[in-house]
């Protein structure tokens, strides 16, 4: 687990080990408020802002706390920065805060940032952390706007409706409306749909993993065509 | 010379899936036809529009899993799927809400499970349920007034070709207003509310017989608007299928029967409660009896089983008909009691012959349990 590179760390975050794609963490925001585009994007910011913070503080703690009430020390550090995102989200983004509701307060359980914290941040250096924290809270981001793409093309015909909420004045005209006189797909935007869109995306996600292996499969082959060991029955040790 | 060893049975009837299937196809013409003589020819292009979305869904479906296409397109079961979503589908619905309906019963609640004989929920009823849940408006809305309550006109089949395709051109927007409305079941739910029994049954729906004369509102009259013959017509079929062994008595009987002791017991105060004649012989209940509920796919298996899975369908028609927001319950009922069949079956198992009954709990297989111990 140690000494990973800071690339190694990275692409863990954003593929191989994707909070949201392969842990299948933090499931409870992530099907809640990806109806639209907007919310997808306000709840990533929000979950890559506590996800960095509670990092780099747990890191920065490790050598300080006893194993037997780390736990309760990380959260209290969540729950801190989620607070501040909360705050922060009162100051300048109102009305998204008031859309998203519970779901801001929420991201205290949000398993994927303890997980982080437990399993990353509190075996790991400074920088690491911060690395870790970052590209795990953009996987589960990028993960969040696909779904809200998703449910926003299929569930209103429509994409980034009122993006106005989190960019300001000059995102006002930046919705694009894809159908029109489009009736609502109420099951895209109520919580099923979210899981079947989920499933469809962790089901790409594999497809590709696979074509991935077995492209590495055969290149792996074709070196092991020219081995130049002589004895090939017996045992090898 | 070498002869074959194989077990018993030695004897079968040569009944195959796409026989059985066609068979259930055909036992739906007389309730089609009752749905068309009272209805006007909406069902039939959504009949239509549906076997063509599911043989293409199914096709290439099919071909995304690399199986063998005609094989399984010719098993019919894509077929059936169609027509039961083409006849639980409103006559007026719009064209999409058939093809969304259909392709999400073929490709997700069918294939993603791994086709034939692996899902666990009814298809048609997944893709019913879906269309409900998502276009409540088109779903409640469109459903067809019986010929009689229209003046004897009945809409033209290249008018219910434009309903359905457009629902939207001024002229034939304005015809489906007059055409198209609430079910009986749902009528009466949302005026008991206010109204008494009597009051309720002298509306045009409940009052008027076949010939289209009111026949003064007497109580007598506790069926509605053409629905008791569909129920009747698919009685018929669903008889006719028993006949043949189809299936066992057992799911049927025991749904129509719980639903009917259900809203008698109800039923008795017909101010407040929807009668039991109209639970009995209104909405899809004949169809979701016989037709949907039967499926051998996704029922319970065992004897005991069917007759609580058709009870527990039974019950569920009523609570929801009479509990919920929905025009018709068989759609919800029937997913909710496949969720539950695979535990009623694990509960149920008969006693093979020549073995004990277990005493309590599970019966153990008794030659693996040593090895294991």
């Amino acid at each position: 687990m140690a000494n990973k590179s800071l690339q190694e760390i990275s692409l863990d975050g954003l593929w191989k080990n994707n909070p949201a794609l392969v842990q299948l963490l933090g499931l409870c925001p992530l099907l809640a408020v990806t109806g639209t585009v907007v919310n997808a994007i306000g709840l990533g910011l929000a979950t890559i802002l506590v996800l960095v913070g509670s990092n780099l503080a747990v890191s920065l703690i490790r050598n300080h706390v006893s194993d037997a009430v780390r736990l309760p020390a990380f959260v209290m550090i969540i729950a801190s920065f989620v607070t501040v995102t909360e705050l922060v989200m009162q100051a300048l983004t109102y009305e998204l805060y008031q859309i998203l509701g519970i779901f801001i307060p929420l991201i205290v359980t949000n398993c994927a940032i303890l997980g982080r914290a437990d399993a990353f941040a509190c075996k790991n250096g400074l920088i690491p952390s911060a690395v870790d924290g970052l590209t795990m809270g953009l996987g589960f981001t990028v993960v969040l706007i696909l779904l809200g793409v998703v449910r926003e093309v299929i569930g209103q015909g429509t994409l980034f409706t009122n993006m106005d909420l989190i960019f300001g004045e000059m995102a006002v005209n930046w919705q694009i409306v894809i159908f029109n006189d489009y009736p609502d797909f109420l099951f895209a935007i109520l919580p099923p749909g979210a899981f079947v869109a989920m499933g469809l995306i962790i089901a790409v996600k594999n497809l590709v993993d696979n074509y991935l292996d077995e492209k590495a499969l055969a290149n792996q082959a074709e070196v092991e065509v020219g081995s130049k060991r002589a004895r090939v029955t017996g045992k090898i040790s | 010379m070498a002869f074959m060893n194989i077990t018993s049975p030695h004897a079968h009837g040569g009944n195959s899936t796409s026989r059985i299937m066609l068979l259930v196809i055909l036992a739906t013409v007389p309730g089609i036809m009752a749905l068309t003589y009272f209805f006007g020819w909406g069902n039939l292009i959504n009949i239509a529009l549906a076997a063509f979305t599911a043989l293409v869904c199914e096709a290439l479906i099919l071909k995304v899993r690399k199986r063998p296409i005609s094989f399984f397109l010719k098993d019919n079961s894509a077929l059936l799927t169609a027509v039961l979503l083409g006849i639980a589908l409103p006559p007026f619905a719009p064209w999409w809400v058939t093809v969304v309906a259909v392709s999400f019963a073929m490709i997700f609640a069918k294939h993603l499970y791994g086709g034939l004989g692996n899902n666990p929920f009814n298809p048609a009823m997944v893709g019913y349920a879906l269309v409900l849940i998502s276009f409540p408006v088109q779903m409640t809305t469109t459903w067809a007034m019986p010929f009689f309550l229209t003046d004897g006109q009945v809409l033209s089949f290249s008018d219910t070709l434009s309903v359905t395709f457009s629902g939207s051109s001024p002229l034939v927007a304005g015809l489906s207003d007059a055409f198209s409305g609430a079910t009986p079941l749902d009528t009466y739910k949302h005026l008991a509310k206010n109204e008494t029994a009597l009051e309720i049954l002298q509306g045009p729906l409940f009052a008027s017989d076949v010939s289209g004369a009111a026949s003064g509102g007497s109580a007598s009259n506790w069926f509605a608007g053409g629905w008791e013959f569909v129920n009747i017509a698919f009685l018929i079929g669903g008889l006719a299928l028993l006949a043949l062994r189809i299936f066992t008595w057992h799911i049927p009987f025991s749904l129509l029967a719980a639903l009917g002791t259900c809203s008698m017991l109800f039923g008795w105060d017909a101010d407040l409660y929807v009668p039991w004649s109209l639970h009995i012989f209104t909405g899809a209940t004949m169809l979701g009896a016989f037709f949907i509920a039967t499926d051998p796919v996704t029922a319970s298996t065992t004897p005991l089983g069917k007759i609580i899975y058709g009870a527990g369908i039974g019950i569920l028609i009523f609570v929801i008909r009479t509990w919920g927001a929905y025009p018709d319950a068989v759609a919800f009922a029937v997913l909710l009691m496949n969720f539950a069949a695979p535990m009623i079956d694990t509960y149920t198992q008969p006693r093979t012959y020549g073995h004990e009954k277990a005493k309590r709990g599970l019966a153990t297989k008794p030659d693996t349990s040593d090895e294991e111990g």
